[in-house]
Order: structure tokens, then sequence, then C-alpha cells
């Protein structure tokens, strides 16, 4: 029986720029059902910390409660975690970030944390432009609960059982753009190619980052009439474009041909270059983007990739006006500067 | 079956193939260890050798478990030269099938050069009696002290088939200045050995030079240390990296105080009033020419004069085979060698077959079994009349090991552990008397950590192209990421584009057919684990582990 893996590693692994191997981003074996999407995705934040040269303890992974939200475990051992309440990530997720701006926060949910129980949070994190990366992973059920219908379900797609969905999906991209968010895509766990670059670059988006990843469940939701499927994803899905993430540290080499591609440049001065699949789409225009998903659904199929992106974005801090230090680094001179500091504050508003 | 404490039927397994299972596993040159794959994922391969003689040591009652030759003979009669491990594995194969067996040797036991040039604290007596009589107890008349002066004499006696494993008997001298002198007190290696297996030599002087870097000299050193040797020199004309010998019998060497001086051919050996006083020595340097040809150049440096009441010439063997007559149609080539036919080992005189060091020159006993099985295919096919090169292929299967989702019926753990060292007796009771074996072996419980280190290379992943759904799982759970997917190309091009480094090309590339997004799933099989991850993240059972027998053909 293995739930433990080997501790080999292919001796020729390469190593990052700050010396640590793939393996050093690994987690716990998986729990999950083989062929999990979920795990997929595990595997796709693995990757993109490895090249982005994160060090694991400048990241802090925070999950509700779900498949979804077991995942965390199995990816980023040395990193900060909480495994919160359901529902209840960006609350906790806020927190966190209020006390130390300087992490990197990775939030994981499904869609059941999210477009249930969890909705409200969801959306009051996206006002607030909170700056951070939310992950859900996307199966159309309650896997957890033996697979039934959930509110991101395709409006008659079917359950294993072989009922009809009679209610409509909620689309979380859609709410996202609606609602104000500054990074949104969308992507399939079993399109690493697209979703490494994704992550990386939600990573370096200040503010809120949303990817809604279609993770297909293969225990409840992976049959023919399921909208969520390995098979019916591959075939209808429509990706805006092809995507690429250049940190801001190396030199571009990516050579796109005139006129198809758009470069996004990031405030830490990294790249995002999208080769463009469609002309009259332009993915820092929210009206163009919303009007391109909604266009590419109505005609049956998934749009995915960057849908947009607000180079502009002021993340929650900025907008606060917010002390630039970590709580846990403020000194109580910091904190009381004495009766001179607040006299002159007193005498201001005189 | 080591693991599982299965000792008997892992030695059976064991003795089917390479027929000295208590000895290979004490004295083998291990060409497997080198092929061990635990070797590429971290320092040393599993310790095979060593583990074949925790089975021997802890079997049950193996006898019954092996062939018996049937009573009633099949009426063909066949000679057997020389009373080695070439010859008995022959007759290991044909016994069984009903042939008479005649086997000529001229010591009083059998064994050849496993009992004469393998001393008794490598291999005790005991081991090696007990299996060269697994084989002489299968009804094979034993001619032993007769010395076979010419092979005409055997092939008038009506032989169906004849064998020779009659070795490479003649052990090298050196012709310089002083030899003839000094006689008395120079030894040829193999003869040293063998003169003091047979107890026909039982001391030599305190100071003992052994010349040559081969497994020969290791143990004529060491043997010496053990007959009164105090001061025993090796003395090596290259580098040290260039010694023929095992690593490991260099090492033993090295712990019996015996200092090894490389990079200095004897120039002399020197004499004083009829006695030999020692070896005189150059100092050179190694350098290759332009098509990498060796050349020892000497240095300048002064000669080295060292102290010696004995020299032992340990600088290699030749085949010598002066009791074969020329004239019976079996042709000779460079070295002294028969010209043979490289897969059936049979002469260009059909009836005679070869095998062993006789065949093509010095190699190793576990070479030599693998000669006695092909040769003893040829002489079955010839005997009954059969096209000697017509072979039948290795019989292979493959049986899916899955018992459940995370349960397989091999021991799919990889243990991290090191690789064990065996232990040795204490050095002042095994250098005190000659026959006290050094090498202890494993214990039971340590044969049993070390069985674990074992990849398991017998079970094979194996990939179901139809039943993929490209899910990645495979991909993401590899521990040394040996598994891609992504389109297809030409191998070079292909080794490129994989999730780790594919450089070992001697490791052929697993490609699968065509999956639904038109990729393929490549799998380098170079540092594969055989963890069965893969296999147990596959949703679809697209992979299985499946266990993978060989059985080499032989004669029985």
């Amino acid at each position: 029986m293995t739930y433990l893996k080997p501790t080999f590693r292919h001796p020729k692994m390469p190593k990052n720029k700050i010396g640590f191997a793939k393996a050093d981003y690994e987690g716990a074996v998986s729990t999950l059902c083989a062929g999990c999407g979920h795990d997929s995705i595990s595997a796709a934040i693995v990757q993109s910390c490895y090249e982005m040269s994160i060090e694991p303890h400048r990241l802090a992974k925070v999950s509700g409660i779900g498949c979804s939200s077991k995942a965390p475990t199995y990816f980023l051992s040395n990193s900060h975690g909480f495994n919160s309440v359901h529902g209840r990530m960006p609350s906790v997720m806020t927190g966190a970030n209020l006390a130390n701006r300087d992490l990197i926060y990775l939030g994981v949910s499904g869609d059941g944390d999210t477009a249930s129980i969890g909705i409200g949070q969801f959306v009051h994190a996206i006002r607030r432009n909170l700056n951070m990366v939310y992950i859900v992973m996307n199966n159309g059920c309650y896997g957890l609960t033996k697979g039934q219908d959930s509110a991101t379900a395709d409006y008659g797609s079917k359950s294993k059982s072989g009922t009809e969905n009679v209610f409509q999906g909620i689309d979380l991209t859609a709410m996202a753009m609606e609602q104000g968010a500054t990074f949104v895509a969308r992507s399939f766990s079993g399109d690493k190619t697209q979703l490494v670059p994704l992550i990386k670059a939600a990573m370096s988006h200040p503010g809120f980052a949303f990817i809604d990843i279609v993770s297909p469940c293969v225990t409840f939701n992976n049959h023919v009439g399921s909208t969520k499927s390995y098979s019916f994803t591959r075939d209808h899905i429509e990706a805006t474009s092809a995507i690429d993430f250049v940190p801001k540290r190396d030199e571009i080499t990516v050579d796109y041909q005139e006129g198809d591609g758009v470069r996004v440049k990031l405030h830490d001065g990294s790249t995002i270059e999208l080769e463009k699949l469609s002309s009259d789409w332009d993915p820092t225009d929210r009206q163009s983007s919303i009007k391109q998903l909604h266009a590419v659904k109505a005609s049956g199929q998934l749009l995915t990739g960057l849908l947009y992106i607000d180079p502009e974005s002021q993340e929650f801090h900025e907008l606060q006006q917010t002390t630039e230090r970590p709580l846990n680094e403020l000194r109580e001179e910091d904190l009381c500067p004495g009766s001179d500091a607040l006299e002159k504050i007193n005498q201001s508003f005189r | 079956m080591i693991a599982a404490e299965r000792y008997t039927e892992a030695y059976m397994i064991n003795w089917e193939s390479n027929v000295f299972p208590g000895i290979l596993g004490r004295t083998c040159d291990r060409p497997c260890e080198p092929a061990c794959r635990r070797g590429r994922v971290e320092e040393e391969p599993v310790a095979i050798c060593r583990l074949k003689r925790v089975a021997a040591d802890n079997k049950g009652e193996v006898k019954s478990l092996m062939p018996d030759a049937p009573a009633e003979k099949n009426g063909k009669k066949v000679a057997l030269i020389g009373g080695g491990p070439a010859s008995l594995t022959v007759a290991r194969d044909l016994a069984p099938l009903g042939y008479e067996i005649h086997l000529y040797d001229e010591w009083h036991k059998g064994g050849g050069m496993m009992r004469t040039q393998i001393p008794a604290f490598r291999l005790p007596e005991e081991v090696l009696d007990e299996e060269v009589n697994y084989i002489l107890d299968m009804g094979i008349h034993t001619h032993f002290n007769t010395y076979v002066d010419s092979l005409k004499e055997i092939i008038d006696k009506g032989y169906d088939a004849i064998f020779i494993g009659t070795g490479a008997p003649r052990g090298r001298d050196l012709n310089l200045p002083g030899r003839e002198e000094a006689d008395a007190n120079v030894h040829i290696g193999i003869e040293f050995l063998a003169n003091v297996a047979f107890e026909h030599v039982d001391k030599i002087g305190e100071k003992v030079i052994v010349l040559g870097g081969g497994n020969t000299a290791m143990d004529c050193c060491r043997t010496s240390r053990r007959i009164g040797g105090k001061e025993v020199n090796v003395v090596v004309r290259s580098a040290f990296e260039t010694m023929k010998a095992s690593p490991w019998e260099i090492e033993d060497a090295q712990r019996e105080d015996i200092p090894i001086l490389n990079n200095m051919p004897p120039k002399e050996f020197v004499v004083e009033n009829g006695k030999l006083k020692g070896v005189k020595f150059g100092k050179v340097k190694a350098e290759y020419d332009e098509t990498g040809r060796r050349k020892l150049v000497p240095t300048g440096e002064p000669d080295v004069f060292i102290e010696a009441d004995d020299v032992i010439i340990a600088i290699g063997q030749d085949n010598y085979c002066p009791w074969i007559e020329r004239d019976l149609g079996i042709e000779f080539g460079d070295w002294d060698l028969p010209i043979l036919d490289k897969e059936t080992f049979q002469s260009t005189l059909p009836s005679v077959f070869f095998g062993g060091d006789s065949a093509f020159g010095p190699e190793n006993v576990i070479t030599a079994v693998a000669h006695g099985h092909q040769a003893a295919i040829s002489m079955h096919h010839y005997c009954e009349g059969k096209d000697v090169k017509e072979r039948l292929a290795p019989m292979t299967n493959l049986v899916s090991q899955k018992m459940g989702i995370h349960e397989w019926t091999y021991d799919s753990f990889i243990a991290d552990d090191l690789r064990y060292k065996v232990p040795h007796e204490d050095k002042a009771i095994s250098l005190k008397e000659r026959k006290v074996e050094v090498e202890l072996g494993f214990s039971e419980s340590t044969g049993f950590k070390e069985a674990q280190r074992c990849l398991n290379c017998d079970v094979q992943t194996v990939f179901t192209t139809d039943s993929c759904i490209e899910c990645d799982a495979c991909m993401d759970i590899c521990p040394t990421s040996c598994i891609t997917f992504t389109n297809n190309g030409e191998e070079e091009d292909l080794r490129t584009r994989l999730s780790a480094p594919a450089e070992n090309l001697t490791q052929d590339l697993y490609v699968s057919e065509v999956l639904p997004t038109k990729r393929v799933m490549v799998k380098d099989e170079d540092v594969c684990l055989h963890c069965g991850l893969c296999a147990e993240k596959c949703p679809t059972t697209a992979w299985d582990m499946q266990k993978f027998l060989y059985n080499v053909t032989k004669a029985h």
C-alpha cells in the first residue's frame, strides 16, 4: 500500500533561481480520488511556484471546506496554510492579508464553497480588490457528499443518476467581471500549458486575481451528458489566446507575430503576453470581455484563458493607504509615537 | 522472496540458472551489480551477490527440488573434460535428460578453478562440496585424478559429444633478469593458490611481493598473509584506477594491511649468493596517444628496490591445450583459442564443444555457467540430430499485480536505505587461520533490509492507450518525473521535451499510441522506481503493474 511517495527524485532534475527543486514545492500524497482534476491543479500550482522561484515560506494558502479545500495539503508543504470554515476562506484571507501584506496569498475554494455557502464572502473580497489569487476548482458537483449538482452545474447537464439539471448554473467568471474583479481567467485542469502561465500571472497581479478552473470529478461527474467531464470540456473549449507570462527579471524571448500579440505590463514589471485568437476582444476592456464571454457561451462553447485584466489595478492596501509594513513588524514606538506626536495631531484639528 | 524469508524457493530460482548460488554469492565478479538500476537513483546498487548468499545460507532442504537423472538412460554418452563450473553446468542440464555423462578431471574432487584458485577464506570447502555434489549426485560418472593428455583417446571411446571446459590453466611468467636464479622463491599465482588449497604448500617467507593487479593477485597476497607473510606488498605496473581486480577485493586486501603500490613495473629479480633478495622496480606514468592507446613511460625517478623472501607472479593466465591433437579437425586461432561458433560453442569438429575460460579466454565463473547452459543445448540438439543453431526463444510472461486500489501482489514500497555492509570476521582470527571465512554474510534481518532496496525491475508499467482519459494524474504523481504527455516526434526531439532530462540513450522511451488530444504518452524508463503510483493514481487502470518473467532457454 502506498500512501507514501518515495523520496527518490530524478537525479538530473534542475533547480530554480533560488536553488529549490520542484520537489521542494510538493505536498503530501493526495487522498483525493485517482484522476481527480484537483490533483492536476495542485501540480500546476507546484510548477508555477517552482518556475516563479517563490520562497515557500513567503506564500500562504487558505481554503474553505470540500474536496477542493483539502487540496492545499497536497502542495507546498513548506508554506503557511489555513484550512478554514465552509465558505469563509475570503474572511480569513482578508484578516491574514491585513495583518501581513508581504506574503503571497493563494485562496483555494470549490464550486460549493464559493458559489453556494460562500458566495457573499466571494463578492465582497472582489469588491475590496483584496490582493490574492482566488482559485475555484470547479467540478459542478458536491463530490464529498456523493455528487449532487452544485450551483455551477450547467442547465441541462446530466447527473450521474441520469437526471437533468433544471436550474441555471452560476457563471463565476461573469459574476466576478460584473463585480469589478481586476483579473479574471478561466482554465481547465487538463491543460497545464494554459493553466501554469495563468497562475503565474495571477500571482503577480496586484489585487484580486480570480481563476475559475473546470476540474472534472472522475467519480461523480465524468460521464456522458455531464458538461464538466474531461471529454466534454476538451470538445467544447475555446481559448481566448495563447498565453505566456514573463516575470520581470527575465528577458522577453517569446516571439509573436506582428498584429496578433498583446502585451500587458504589470505593476511589478512583469509582462503577460497574449497571442489573441479572436480579433474583436481586448483583454483590458471589461465590456469587450463580457461581450466575448457571453457570445462564446451562447454558441455552446466554454471560453478559457485570460478573460480580463486591469493593468491599473489598485489593491486593498493601496486603496486604504495602510501601513507598508506587516503588523508583526510594528514596534511599540511605531504604534505609540508619544505625547508630542499626539499633540501635533490634535493641533491639526484646531 | 528473500525479503519474504522464502529462502529455499529463492535459492532454487537462482540455482535454475546460475547453478552455484552459494559459491557465486561469495565469489562472483558481479557483472549484474553495475546494471542494477538502484545505482541510477543513488550511490550504490543492491547487494545482489550477497543476497544470493543469504538465500543459500538460510535455505532448507533443496535436493528433493532438483531434477533427478532418470533411471532409464537415453542411450547417449557424453564426455566432459575438466571439472569446473562450465562442465558441471553441462552435466546439470544434460543429466536429467538421461545422458550418460563421464566427467574427467586431474584433481581428486570436482570444482575446477573454484577449488584450486579461490582461497578457502573466501569460499569454504563445505559450500563448494555441497553445490558440486548436487550435480555429481545426478549419476555422473566421475574420472578424477585423471589428467586427459590426449583428446584423440577420448574421441576413440565413442562418445556422442564431448565438452571441453579445461579453463585457462597456464599462469603467465615474467622473464626478467634474475628469474632463473631466483626460481626457488618465485611462484606463479594460480599454481601457488592450487598448492595452498591442496596443502602442498603451507608457508611462505615473511616478506612477499605479489606482482599483478587482478583478483588472482588479491587472493595471492591475502593467502600469503595467512601462511607466514608479514610484510606483503602488491606491486602493479599501472595506475590504481586501471587495476583489474574487483574494487571490493582490493578493499579486502587493504584491510589486511597489504599496501598496493602502483605505476611500478618490475625490472629485475635481485639475487645475492644464489638467493632472492628482492625486486627492483622502475617508476612510470601512463600516457595516451591519439588512438587512445596507453603507453607507460618512465618518469625518470630513481628505481625502487623492495626486499622479498618470496615473489608471486599473478599477471594473468593463458589458454593452453597441448593435449588436443592438432589433426583432429579442431581449428585454433590466436592465443591458442579454438575457433568456435559464438552462440552454439561448437568447434570446427562438430562433436566437440567448448565452454568457460577454454572457449574465449579467461573470464569468470558466472560466464562459464552461461557458456555451459548454451553448450548443453547445442550438445542435446547435436545428439538428437537437430540443427544446433536452431534454438528456442526464452520464455517470457506478463502478469498483472493488481489486488486492490492501493494493493499489489509485489512489494511496491521504496526503501531509502543505503547499501548495507557485510560484516567481517575479526582480522586477528581470520589472519591466523587460513580456512576461516572472512565475510560473514548478511544476517536475516540485514538481508531483509537490503532486499527492500530492490526497485522491482521485474514489475513493468504497462500502458493501455484506449483507457486513458488524459487526466495527468500519473504524470503529476510520478516521483522521478518519468511520464510526459506531449506531441509525438522523432526520439531525438522527444527527449528534449520531457518532464525530466532523458539522457540515458541506452534506455528506450516507452511511447503510446496517439491519444484523443493528438498527444502521446511518453515514459522514460531510465529512473522509474516501479513504485506503482502511476497505476494507483490512474482512474481507468490505463496503467497497470505487470510482473515480467523471463526464463532463459536451457536444455533442461
